[in-house]
């Protein structure tokens, strides 16, 4: 999944990879394709996972993770970092999910669990500021109940904002409330359309 | 002129009763140690704390919560791993929790810093945490109104403050320190040294003197990080 995400992140783009299975993208960018790293907690560059003499409890990453600093990074706070996403200078970002509707609204940051703890960070501006937002999640739950929904159950996290869904059986094209699948692993369109309680199209979508 | 405080319970002696404390850091990237080390020994109760998250482990922020002395937390991101002291009193009823999304949490600090009444930001539009928020429509696209957080007191942490109080940070630990440092009544910086004014180059300024009142010298934290980055000339 990751490496499909890196192949389409255009070259040269300011990316924000969020916390979990999205920080593996940054795995398969090659440096020669550009790409600029930017963590919501106040740097562009972010380079790879710090390990041994060079972690340094004031370099991290938004997982809080120790990273390190590549050849023209750059440090800033709070208010800049986010003035970058909502001002619509990222031009994508990649975040995990609960569930993603056709229409392209997001859920990733609270169950609705009376119980469970609520913490929402940066997800909330990611979804709302960066010019185009991939997902990357299984296409179904533990017990089977597709992520991919005619509506959101979970609380919203942002309305209208997912254009693409990379998932262990398919990637998805969100698209005027159309879902087309571009591609699949080890499944078909047909067999998808059975399990999905979404309707979904085959073929790239109209450019 | 600044005031370089002896310890940190100096640099915290006006802290009442009641008082918002806005604490600086990312996780305990530019938490500063001292500072919550000092709030320990404060009397002041009923506080409101401005964090980005809410306590890690039983040291910091957590060790502060876990006085009991703070009725509220305003932050972005208080589920971690390690949140146990938080998590606790959370679940027991017995402090309240304002979530607010990171980047509009940012931008409520930076606005009372400058001066603003508000601002309308689509972050969190259509979400529950927009519940009971104006909604104004500007250009076809909806906005929610956000208020300014204000500090009385603001705790940062910094790496270099010369005697006019203009501060330095290290890398990712600046995160929230430059717009804490301008909201509040009065700004505490810890940092690793105080140079003369005149060491610090006026161009690498981060957060200029006027938004600091007084700092203090980072001692004695456990972390590794400040002995080390305080071990390291990064002035200029």
């Amino acid at each position: 999944m990751a490496k499909l995400v890196a192949r389409d992140i255009p070259g040269g783009s300011y990316v924000n990879l969020g916390i979990g299975q999205p920080t593996l993208v940054a795995d398969y960018l090659p440096s020669d394709k550009h790409v600029v790293l930017h963590t919501e907690n106040g740097m562009l560059g972010m380079g790879p996972q710090a390990q041994g003499d060079d972690i340094d409890p004031d370099l991290t990453n938004a997982g809080k993770l120790p990273v390190t600093e590549l050849p023209g990074a750059a440090y800033f706070h709070h208010a800049d970092s986010f003035a970058m996403m909502r001002g619509g200078h990222l031009d994508v970002c990649v975040m995990g999910a609960f569930q993603v509707s056709t229409a392209g609204d997001l859920a990733n940051w609270h169950t609705g669990d009376p119980d469970a703890i609520p913490a929402v960070g940066g997800a909330m501006d990611l979804a709302v500021g960066a010019k185009t937002v991939y997902v990357m999640m299984t296409l179904f739950d533990k017990d089977g109940t597709p992520k991919l929904v005619p509506k959101c159950t979970y609380p919203l996290t942002g309305l209208a904002c997912v254009s693409r869904v990379y998932t262990d059986l398919a990637v998805f094209r969100l698209e005027d409330d159309q879902v087309y699948v571009t591609e699949t692993f080890g499944t078909t369109v047909d067999e998808l359309a059975s399990r999905l309680r979404v309707p979904v199209l085959a073929g790239p979508s109209p450019a | 002129m600044i005031e370089v405080c002896g310890d940190a319970e100096a640099a915290l002696r006006d802290l009442r009763d009641g008082a918002t404390v806005l604490v600086g850091g990312f996780g305990e990237a530019g938490l500063p140690f001292g500072l919550l080390d000092g709030l320990l020994r404060c009397d002041a109760a009923g506080l409101t704390v401005v964090s980005n998250n809410a306590g890690n482990g039983h040291s910091g922020l957590a060790a502060v919560l876990a006085t009991g002395r703070v009725r509220k937390i305003i932050c972005s991101y208080p589920r971690q791993v390690d949140s146990w002291v938080f998590d606790r009193l959370y679940r027991e009823g017995k402090i309240e929790l304002e979530l607010v999304p990171q980047g509009n949490l940012a931008e409520r600090i930076r606005a009372a810093g400058a001066g603003i009444g508000g601002f309308y930001t689509p972050t969190g539009v259509g979400t529950p945490l927009a519940a009971g928020k104006e909604v104004r429509n500007i250009a076809g696209r909806d906005y929610i109104l956000e208020l300014p957080i204000h500090g009385d007191v603001a705790l940062i942490r910094a790496d270099t403050a010369d005697e006019a109080g203009n501060l330095t940070y290290r890398k990712t630990a600046r995160n929230f320190g430059p717009i804490m440092a301008t909201a509040a009544k009065v700004t505490v910086a810890e940092v690793n040294r105080v140079v003369p004014a005149g060491a610090i180059d006026p161009e690498n300024v981060v957060t200029p003197g006027i938004f600091v009142n007084r700092v203090v010298l980072a001692v004695g934290t456990a972390k590794a990080g400040s002995a080390r980055s305080g071990s390291r000339e990064t002035t200029r």
